[in-house]
C-alpha cells in the first residue's frame, strides 16, 4: 500500500513518478527486474493491447499503471485490475470528494461525471475508466471559486453533515449541463440515485433550481 | 483475496478464446452494476473478467422497419431511452429500462446484463418477453439463438454455456396496431428491486378485436415468469374490462411467490392481478395510438 500512495500527476507538476525513476535508472530489462521484485507484475495498461502468449489479448494481471484524465489532468496510477475508479481516486490520487459510503451502487455518495454522465465510481473499473474524461466534485469548483451549483448547496444550507453533498452536487451538475431549465420533477430524477441520510432534500431541490436559475442568468 | 484479470479483446474471436481458456472463471464485463459487487464481495469467483465494451457487436445498436430492434448485449439503458425512434416504438422497453436504478445506474446497465444475471426481479426481461425477443447466443461452435424466456433457468443461472456469450437481443417489430408496457410496484419510490413486474404486449385487428397478447411477470417465480395462457386467453376478445380482468386472474394463478424483505406471497399475487389489469389497459391505449 504504502508504496502506492506516491502515485500521482504526471506530467504537469512535474515530479517524477516512481516509473520514470526506475526507468531513468536502469533500461529495458534491469527495469522489469526490479518491478518483478517490487510489485509482482507491472502490466502497462495503456498502450495498444500486446500479443500475450495463448491468444492475442493482453490480460492485465498484478499490478497495473493507469492513465486517467481526471478534471482534465493526466494522471497515473498503480492499481491491480480490479480496483475500483472511486479507490483509485481516494487512495491512490488524493482526490477524496467521492466518499466511499456503501460501495455497491446504493448511496450515490461515489458519483463522478464519465464523459459528462453520473456514473458510480464504486461501480467502475479504473482500467476501464481509461480514455474518458473524468470529472470529481474538485473539478467543478474550489472553496474559493465554487461553481454555480456548489454556491447553491451553501446559500440554501443543502447539508447537514455533507457527507453525501459530493454525490449530489455532481448529479445537479450533470442535470444542469442537459437541461437549462428542469422542474422539480427533473431535479428528484436526476437525484433519484443519491440518498441523504441526513434528509436535506427539499434543500438540495431547492438549490439545484435556483443554481439553474442563475445560470440561466434569470 | 485472490488476483483478478481484466481483459479488453475488440474482437468476438478473441472474447470467446479467453472463455474457452477459462471456463465459468471468465465473466463478461458490460455495465459491471451486478458484477462488480458480486466479484468483489466474493459472491461470484471470478479470475478473469472480459470487458465486453470494445467489442463492436456488443455495442450495436439499431432498428429498422424490416428487422425489427436489435440490442447489442452491452448497449447500456440510456443508449435505448434517449433514442426516439426506438422508444416509440418500443414504449414497454423503455419503460422497463428508464426504472432501472437511477440516472447513474442507467448510463452503465445493459439489457444484456441484465438478463444474463438472471435475477427474477430484472426489470427488462418481462418487456422483452412480451416483445417476443430473442437472444443471439455466441460459442465456439457457431451462433444460436434462444427465446427469451427460455433464457434463464433459475436464479442466477442461464442456458449460457461456460464457452458462450450473450451477443445481442433481437425484438421484431411490433404489428400494426400493438402496444406495450411495463409496470412494476416497489416498497419505496426510488432505486428498489421490483416486489412484482408485469410485462404485456396485444395487437388490435382492423375491428379493435385483440387478435394476440403476451404477459411476462417479474419477481414471482424463481425466473422471469412468461403466462402464455394469459395472454392467449385474449385473443380474439374485445378488450374490455372483463377480459382484462380474467386474463390478470390467469396469470395471478400462474405466479409462483415467496415471502421475503420485499413482499408476502398474498401480497404478490394481488399485485399480479392490480399491474396486469393496468398494464394491459395502458397497452390498449398505446396500441389505439399506434393507430
Ligand atoms: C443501485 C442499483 C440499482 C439497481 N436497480 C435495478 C432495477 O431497478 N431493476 C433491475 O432490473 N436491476 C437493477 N439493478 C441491477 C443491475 O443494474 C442490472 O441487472 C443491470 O442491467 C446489469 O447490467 P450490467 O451491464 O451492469 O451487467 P454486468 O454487471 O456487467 O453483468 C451482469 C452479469 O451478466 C454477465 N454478462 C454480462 N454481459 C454478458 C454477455 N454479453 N454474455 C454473457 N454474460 C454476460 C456478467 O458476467 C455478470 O454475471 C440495480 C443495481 C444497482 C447497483
Ligand atoms: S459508494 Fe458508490 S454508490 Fe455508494
Ligand atoms: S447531509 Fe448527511 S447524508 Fe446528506
Amino acid at each position: 500500500m504504502s508504496e502506492e500512495k506516491n502515485d500521482r500527476l504526471e506530467s504537469s507538476n512535474g515530479d517524477v513518478s516512481r516509473r520514470q525513476f526506475l526507468k531513468g535508472l536502469g533500461g529495458g530489462i534491469a527495469v522489469t527486474g526490479v518491478l518483478a521484485t517490487a510489485t509482482e507484475t507491472e502490466t502497462e495498461a495503456h498502450p495498444a493491447p500486446e500479443p500475450a502468449s495463448a491468444s492475442a489479448v493482453q490480460r492485465l494481471r498484478g499490478k497495473v499503471r493507469v492513465r486517467l484524465n481526471i478534471n482534465g489532468q493526466e494522471m497515473t496510477a498503480l492499481v491491480e485490475p480490479r480496483t475500483t475508479l472511486l479507490n483509485t481516486l481516494r487512495d491512490h490520487l488524493d482526490l477524496t470528494g467521492a466518499k466511499k459510503v456503501c460501495d455497491r451502487g446504493s448511496c450515490g455518495c461515489c458519483t463522478v461525471l464519465v464523459n459528462d454522465k453520473p456514473v458510480y465510481s464504486c461501480m467502475m473499473l479504473a482500467v476501464d475508466a481509461q480514455g474518458k474524461k473524468i470529472t470529481t466534485v474538485e473539478g467543478l469548483g474550489t472553496p474559493e471559486k465554487m461553481s454555480p451549483v456548489q454556491e447553491a448547496f451553501v446559500e440554501h444550507d443543502a447539508l447537514m453533515c455533507g457527507f453525501c453533498t459530493p454525490g449530489f452536487v455532481v448529479s445537479c451538475t450533470a442535470l444542469l449541463q442537459k437541461n437549462r431549465n428542469p422542474s422539480l420533477e427533473d431535479v428528484k430524477k436526476a437525484c433519484s440515485g443519491n440518498v441523504c441520510r441526513c434528509g436535506t432534500y427539499p434543500h438540495i431541490f431547492e438549490a439545484a433550481l435556483a443554481a439553474a436559475k442563475k445560470m440561466r442568468g434569470a | 483475496m485472490h488476483a483478478i484479470q481484466y481483459a479488453a479483446p475488440r474482437t468476438l474471436q478473441d472474447a470467446l478464446e479467453i472463455l474457452q481458456e477459462y471456463g465459468a472463471k471468465a465473466r463478461i464485463l458490460a455495465g459491471g452494476t451486478d458484477l462488480i459487487v458480486q466479484a468483489g464481495t466474493g459472491a461470484r469467483s471470478v479470475d478473469v473478467i472480459v470487458d465486453g465494451k470494445r467489442i463492436p457487436e456488443l455495442m450495436h445498436l439499431a432498428f429498422d422497419p424490416a428487422d425489427g430492434l436489435t440490442i447489442g448485449a452491452a448497449v447500456p439503458c440510456c443508449r435505448i431511452y434517449e433514442d426516439p425512434q426506438i422508444s416509440r416504438r418500443y414504449p414497454g422497453l423503455a419503460d422497463a429500462v428508464s426504472i432501472i436504478g437511477g440516472m447513474a445506474i442507467q448510463g452503465r446497465a445493459s439489457v444484456g446484463g441484465n438478463l444474463c444475471n438472471a435475477s427474477p426481479a430484472a426489470d427488462s426481461v418481462p418487456a422483452l418477453i412480451a416483445y417476443r425477443a430473442t437472444a443471439l447466443i455466441v460459442g465456439p461452435k457457431g451462433e444460436r439463438e434462444v427465446p427469451v424466456e427460455r433464457f434463464c433457468t433459475a436464479p442466477g443461472r442461464t442456458v449460457l454455456g461456460e464457452d458462450e456469450l450473450l451477443l445481442s437481443l433481437h425484438l421484431p417489430t411490433p404489428p400494426p396496431r400493438s402496444g406495450a408496457a411495463y409496470l412494476r410496484f416497489i416498497p419505496r419510490n426510488e432505486m428498489d428491486i421490483a416486489e412484482v413486474g408485469v410485462g404485456v404486449s396485444l395487437t388490435l385487428d382492423e375491428q379493435g378485436t385483440i387478435s394476440g397478447a403476451r404477459i411476462a411477470l417479474a419477481a414471482v417465480a424463481p425466473t422471469p415468469l412468461f403466462v402464455p395462457e394469459a395472454g392467449d386467453s385474449l385473443a380474439g376478445s374485445a378488450p374490455t374490462e372483463e377480459s382484462f380482468r380474467r386474463a390478470a386472474q390467469i396469470a395471478r394463478d400462474a405466479s409462483r411467490p415467496i415471502n421475503d424483505i420485499r413482499g408476502t406471497i398474498e401480497h404478490r399475487k394481488h399485485l399480479v392481478g392490480v399491474l396486469t389489469r393496468r398494464a394491459l389497459e395502458r397497452a390498449l391505449e398505446r396500441a389505439r395510438q399506434a393507430g
